[in-house]
């Protein structure tokens, strides 16, 4: 057995304990409904997850999707108030401007040699001022192309719906699992997050690569965002506050290794689900506030991080003695 | 004495000239900016309001400047104010003396610190996701103490933390005075400044020549906790209340960029506190101008990034390379 599937054996094996054990207790919770829902109110959180996988396999950290959500809602919302813009031409244009945001960050990343982690804090702050700036008000969309899209979906068996923004979550993730494994550029980023000095001798080209993983993750968080306002019908500048963090606890707890060079998308979706599922749990419980959701997920970061230790230290030692 | 001020004085110049530039900015714009007048045995104006709101950015930028000296990060500091004020309204609320309920707080403070330190120093996970735990899971913590509503309390001795005066200054602004001098005379009267420069610049290095990392690395994150609760007593006295939601929100991105404002590199090694201090009165400063010009808060954020993006240049290791090469050719033209 291959040592970097066991993260993500794990994150598959405690999903499926703690879905039986909320299924004993709950046996709605394995409806179909159920299950459509929770595609549903993740959608956005999903997508913006599979951008942050990529850019964590590159050993690199994107701060800035959560804010580039709340503009791209807003951005929509205010063109479709003021102008007569199809939506479609509105979501490409704001597409554009989104990818073009995460493409200046990776420069700025490359060729001036920073951090990361300021450069898309920086790109966290300048994203949520232009919202602001857009507008301080919730804006509701109104347009009728909007609700003919929230109002399509697959029925499932069993009464459940598939609907648009959650088929477009499973879209991604299915492209995401292709690019990261079956493309040049998604080997070409496991060799940046295994060491960017081997990558370059190796031939890998860096400048290109480091642009292009952030401009996927603000194109993907550009989608996220045009779902979360089809999601909420609203743009607001103040939304998705922190989804950053949601995101990066998901490709955590999807068994990706911070450090870079390993992780699989898919494992970011069983992250995003086992997120999804204590949200769904405390729904249905009732009594337990929404605030230990918070500290749930705090506590399954730190399990999958000493896991993660655990996992390398053995490595090593079954690579000296083995 | 005077020479190592001069070399501080240069060092500093950029900051210095910033904030100058900053104030003036301010006075032009405002003519009674600069105002101070007494009234109840304290100082009231803008420029004191400046100091005294800029009290949290600035205990929480001394924490957070050794850490990043150590090429660190704790982002779990804004949480942090948040659980040390519901602890402290809570522990204020159930009747317990303040002496009790400060020296509580402050351990709180420094468990946290521990809890961090624990991560980075024995699990040895990179600081930015070993103290994201806390920074995900504290908010809920804090909602916890305070059972989800907005707890308030009436003690006079924790609200005089917050709005009494002392000297003439309000109490906050003694408060980081204090500290700031406190962990100034701590880390450059002793080897601990050089040490944690050292484990900065080459961890691995460090502990090889006999320094103890893991006790220094420790000590660092205690220390930010210690100020993170500090603060934390500041941000409840002042509103007499601990908001478990709001308390301290973001103030973690304004620390670590008042750090870099003070001209600290992110990549660890030297540092300064005064700097970091100037940095946090820095953002204050452009936070008040825009406040009282009227120009909408919205632009708040933007000017943040304008200012990070700046001096991330500047002081990106391309741009280093590219001065040093400049600079070396006039020098090599002034021999000729």
């Amino acid at each position: 057995m291959n040592s970097k599937y066991l993260p993500l054996l794990a994150t598959i094996v405690i999903f499926v304990l703690a879905y039986a054990v909320c299924t004993l207790q709950y046996p709605n919770i394995l409806s179909t409904r159920v299950i459509g829902n929770l595609l549903t109110d993740n959608a956005f959180l999903g997508i913006a997850a599979v951008g942050m996988t990529f850019v964590i396999i590159s050993g690199g950290i994107d701060l800035s999707i959560g804010s580039v959500i709340a503009f791209t809602g807003v951005f929509l919302a205010v063109v479709l108030q003021n102008t007569s813009i199809h939506p479609l031409a509105a979501f490409a244009i704001v597409l554009i401007i989104t990818t073009a945001f995460g493409a200046v960050m990776g420069m700025i990343i490359h060729f001036l040699q920073m951090p990361p982690f300021i450069v898309t804090l920086a790109g966290m702050f300048l994203a949520r001022g232009m919202a602001y700036v857009l507008s301080i008000d919730s804006i509701p969309i109104n347009h009728e192309y909007y609700s003919t899209l929230t109002s399509l979906y697959y029925r499932l068996p069993g009464g459940g719906r598939l609907t648009l923004i959650g088929g477009i979550m499973l879209i991604v993730f299915a492209a995401g699992i292709f690019i990261a494994h079956r493309t040049r550029f998604g080997t070409n980023v496991y060799a940046l997050g295994g060491g960017v000095q081997t990558a370059q001798l190796m031939g890998v080209p860096v400048a290109r690569t480091t642009i292009q993983i952030y401009a996927l993750s603000g194109f993907l968080a550009g989608l996220s965002g045009i779902v979360f306002s089809l999601y909420t019908s609203a743009g607001y500048s103040l939304a998705a506050v922190g989804v950053e963090l949601d995101a990066i606890a998901a490709v955590v707890i999807g068994g990706t290794l911070l450090t870079g060079g390993a992780g699989f998308v898919a494992g970011t979706f069983i992250g995003l689900l086992i997120q999804g599922l204590i949200q769904t749990y405390i729904t249905f419980d009732g009594t337990l506030s929404s605030w230990w959701t918070k500290i749930l997920i705090g506590l399954l970061l730190f399990a999958f991080m000493v896991m993660q230790k655990a996992i390398l230290f053995l490595s090593r030692l079954n690579r000296r003695y083995g | 004495m005077t020479a190592s001020l001069k070399v501080l004085g240069f060092r500093l110049a950029p900051q210095l000239i910033a904030l100058l530039v900053v104030l003036l900015l301010n006075f032009s714009f405002f003519p009674q900016f600069l105002d101070v007048i007494v009234q109840n045995g304290r100082l009231y104006g803008s420029i004191i309001d400046v100091l005294n709101r800029g009290a949290p950015v600035a205990l929480l930028a001394i924490g957070m400047t050794l850490v990043i000296a150590t090429k660190g990060i704790d982002l779990s500091v804004g949480a942090v104010i948040a659980i040390c004020g519901a602890i402290a309204a809570s522990s204020i609320v159930e009747g317990n003396s303040l002496a009790y309920t400060l020296a509580l707080t402050l351990v709180i403070g420094l468990l946290c610190g521990v809890w961090n330190g624990f991560l980075v120093t024995v699990l040895n996970i990179q600081p930015i996701i070993a103290t994201l735990v806390l920074m995900v899971a504290g908010r809920g913590i804090a909602q916890l103490v305070t059972e989800g509503a907005i707890m308030t309390f009436n003690d006079d001795g924790l609200i005089f933390l917050g709005s009494g005066s002392f000297a003439f200054l309000p109490m906050p602004v003694v408060i980081w005075l204090i500290v700031g001098l406190l962990v100034i005379l701590l880390v450059r009267r002793t080897a601990l400044g050089m040490l944690i420069e050292a484990v900065g610049i080459n961890r691995r290095a460090s502990t090889l020549s006999g320094v103890q990392t893991p006790v220094l690395l420790m000590a660092v994150y205690m220390l930010s906790g210690l100020c993170a609760s500090i603060a934390g007593l500041i941000v409840a006295a002042d509103i007499k209340g601990a908001d478990a939601n709001n308390a301290g929100l973001w103030l973690e991105l304004d620390a670590i960029l008042a750090v870099v404002v003070g001209g600290n590199s992110l990549l660890g090694g030297r540092f300064s506190i005064v700097g970091s201090l100037i940095g946090a009165m820095i953002i204050q400063a452009v936070n008040t101008g825009i406040l009282l010009s009227g120009f909408p808060p919205e632009f708040n954020l933007i000017i943040k990034a304008v200012i990070i993006i700046v001096i991330l240049v500047i002081q990106s290791p391309a741009m280093q390379s590219l001065t040093s090469f400049l600079t070396r050719r006039t020098d090599a033209g002034a021999r000729k």
